[in-house]
């Protein structure tokens, strides 16, 4: 089942065009990987999907995006709701300078999700059992989030993500700034989670992306070069710049 | 080839030493000259802390005052002092003639009487007694105490006669003279006589000018701040706004002095020499301060914490208000104290309000007259007693304890609790 439809999306910052043409679907319930060398406009690609680029003022996307048939460049498209059903995991672990607790209740308390007190700890309790971080926090949930170890904040953030139960969740460079612990932890999550939510990763690792993903997309100078099946991207592209990347001749 | 090497990274490391030689110079010199002037300040203005007091033997006598047998409260608070006041200050040299009870008369406070009338009104008991009663010294008598008098000089030149300082002498000799605690100098308003001067008008009046300075700038510029830094668009009149408020911080402050007087007092008819318009026009020069502190820690805050809320479907107010401006307050709140403390030892502006008058009085609410403690200094630094001098240097250690206060609380804050980013 096809969960993203991008079809000819255009970004510009300012006059400057930063991708062109992508058109690309995303099968549900599986993890996409999107690789590209530096500046090749695979981030820029993964913030349309939930108009992050909105917060840059000198950027603007052309193109539709549907997600469930519904063109979220639409003028009717509430980013607010959009955000809501899809999450986002970033490069740098970001987690709010507040409690643990609040970390993960936060995206539940502004969209109004659980009723009352109860219901939030238990929220809380499965976002971050989801997140396999709730054996190593469960005795401090009332520290600050910041005190966690890279990895542990990156999973904090994944759970944060996952607790408003998003339909997709886009994760940009998520294991770039942890250790291959913390990283191969990481990438398990990515595999548990994809059961229940679509998965679009963006990564420098072409290993990670053989390990984690089904489907792969290649992006060079703002353009798609080539997608399909991990599997076919790897062992046999089309494209002979797919092939020279991913053997490692440029990039 | 090596021994140029050598040569090089020798000149390399001289010219290093040379540099911290200069910086610890430059360090020096600061602390020298901090130095010198505290000293001088402290070294002129401790004495005005101590009072001196002339205790003299007071006979209340009950026909003097005008009181009958029994009097109740009323009539001794409509007693007439002046009569018994005068009499005891005669009565210290019993050979005086007419022009040397005057001299004898000058040499307390104008206050005496009020004082003795204060003593009676505690102890009633004491009509048809003699107790001695502590009497405010005059102001150059007290500096005399102080040894601050330059008693060397011809009789004429001097405010204090060869007489006084004879019966003062006598006085001291029998330890009649005593130096306490300087309590009215906290208690009382202005006054023309240096003895009784205090600073509790200045520093009332200092107090209401920030709190209506504080109350008008905060949410005014942490407003502007929030809505400049996070909403608007970046575009070429929000840049003319930008360069437009740092060249109001430069404004020099007499213009808002300027601006206050023909504003506020001539158009809108606020009262003259009131904190409020004095508070007003200090919280126009305040306002780009707080308003550049407030930006530079809104933009402290990483962009990672905003992309974080917007991400989980906060919308842009919701990300401002949970996250960003928490987070910016320690550095905005110590940027708001900071700017505080300047408008604290602002002058010029006050001066053109009118905050400058000559005010006995304490005020009760920002709808008052009063002076503010640089005033105050001012107007004690322009008066020609010698009683002032001290007293100048002391209202300048209030007025420093203050600041220094507020800038302790500042970095108090600022240590506490900003966040340290990675």
């Amino acid at each position: 089942m096809i969960k993203i439809k991008a079809k000819d999306v255009d970004v510009f910052y300012g006059k400057k065009q930063a991708l062109f043409n992508i058109s690309l679907d995303i099968e549900e319930n599986q993890v996409t990987a999107l690789i590209g060398p530096s500046g090749c406009g695979k981030s820029t690609f993964l913030r349309c999907l939930n108009r992050m680029n909105d917060v840059i003022d000198i950027c603007s996307v052309k193109g539709e995006i549907l997600i469930n048939d519904f063109n979220i460049n639409d003028k009717s498209c509430d980013v607010v709701r959009l955000r809501e059903k899809i999450g986002m995991v970033f490069q740098k672990p970001n987690p709010f300078p507040k409690t643990l607790y609040e970390n993960v209740s936060y995206g539940p308390t502004i969209h109004g999700i659980a009723q009352s007190k109860q219901e939030m700890d238990e929220i809380v309790e499965t976002s971050l059992k989801k997140a396999a971080l709730w054996e190593e926090v469960k005795d401090r949930l009332h520290e600050p989030g910041t005190g966690l170890s890279g990895g542990q904040q990156q999973r904090l953030c994944i759970a944060r993500a996952i607790s408003v139960r998003p339909e997709v969740i886009l994760m940009d460079e998520p294991c770039s700034a942890l250790d291959p612990i913390a990283t191969a932890q990481i990438e398990e999550l990515i595999d548990e989670l994809k059961k229940e939510h679509t998965i679009i990763i963006v990564t420098h690792s072409m290993a990670q992306a053989a390990r984690v993903s089904q489907n792969t997309g290649f992006f060079h100078l703002g353009q798609l070069i080539e997608h399909g099946s991990t599997d076919k991207i790897f062992k046999n592209p089309d494209n002979k710049k797919t092939q020279d990347y991913i053997t490692g001749r440029f990039g | 080839m090596n021994k140029n090497k050598e040569q090089l990274l020798n000149k390399r490391y001289k010219a290093e030493q040379r540099f911290r030689l200069y910086g610890q110079s430059a360090i020096f010199m600061a602390l020298l000259f901090l130095t010198i002037f505290i000293f001088k300040i402290f070294s002129t203005g401790y004495s005005a802390f101590q009072k001196t007091w002339l205790i003299v033997p007071v006979t209340f006598d009950a026909e003097l005052m005008m009181l009958e047998q029994n009097p109740s409260k009323e009539d001794i608070q409509d007693a007439d002092y002046y009569d018994i006041a005068l009499k005891s200050m005669a009565d210290l040299d019993l050979n005086a003639n007419e022009d040397q009870e005057n001299e004898l008369k000058r040499m307390v406070s104008y206050f005496f009487e009020k004082e003795i009338k204060n003593e009676l009104l505690n102890d009633p008991s004491l009509i048809g007694k003699t107790k001695e009663v502590y009497l405010t010294a005059s102001d150059d008598l007290d500096q005399v105490f102080k040894g601050n008098y330059p008693r060397d000089l011809p009789e004429d030149q001097r405010r204090v006669s060869d007489y006084q300082l004879k019966i003062f002498d006598q006085l001291v000799a029998n330890s009649k003279v005593e130096s306490k605690f300087n309590i009215s100098f906290f208690t009382n308003a202005d006054s023309r006589e240096a003895e009784l001067a205090g600073i509790a008008s200045s520093f009332m009046g200092s107090i209401f000018s920030i709190l209506v300075c504080l109350m008008i700038a905060f949410p005014v510029a942490v407003l502007a701040a929030i809505y400049l830094e996070e909403f608007a668009p970046k575009n070429r009149f929000t840049d003319f706004i930008e360069v437009n408020i740092n060249n109001l911080a430069a404004v020099p402050s007499i213009v808002f002095g300027l601006l206050g007087l023909g504003v506020l007092l001539a158009i809108f008819q606020l009262p003259r020499s009131t904190p409020l318009v004095g508070g007003i026009t200090l919280s126009l020069m305040t306002l780009p301060t707080i308003i550049i502190a407030a930006r530079a820690s809104l933009k402290a805050v990483p962009p990672s914490i905003r992309e974080a809320a917007l991400a989980m479907g906060a919308s842009r107010m919701q990300t401002t208000m949970h996250h960003t401006v928490p987070l910016s307050m320690p550095g905005t709140l110590s940027g708001t104290i900071i700017g505080l403390a300047q408008a604290l030892g602002e002058t010029a502006p006050l001066i053109l309000i009118g905050m400058v008058a000559f005010v006995n009085t304490i005020p009760g609410s920002p709808m008052d007259p009063a002076a503010s403690l640089p005033v105050q200094i001012y107007i004690w630094a322009e008066s020609a007693e010698r009683g002032f001098v001290e007293k100048v240097s002391a209202c300048i250690m209030v007025l420093l304890g203050f600041l220094i206060t507020m800038n302790l609380f500042a970095q108090i804050i600022r240590h506490k609790f900003e966040k340290k980013w990675s």
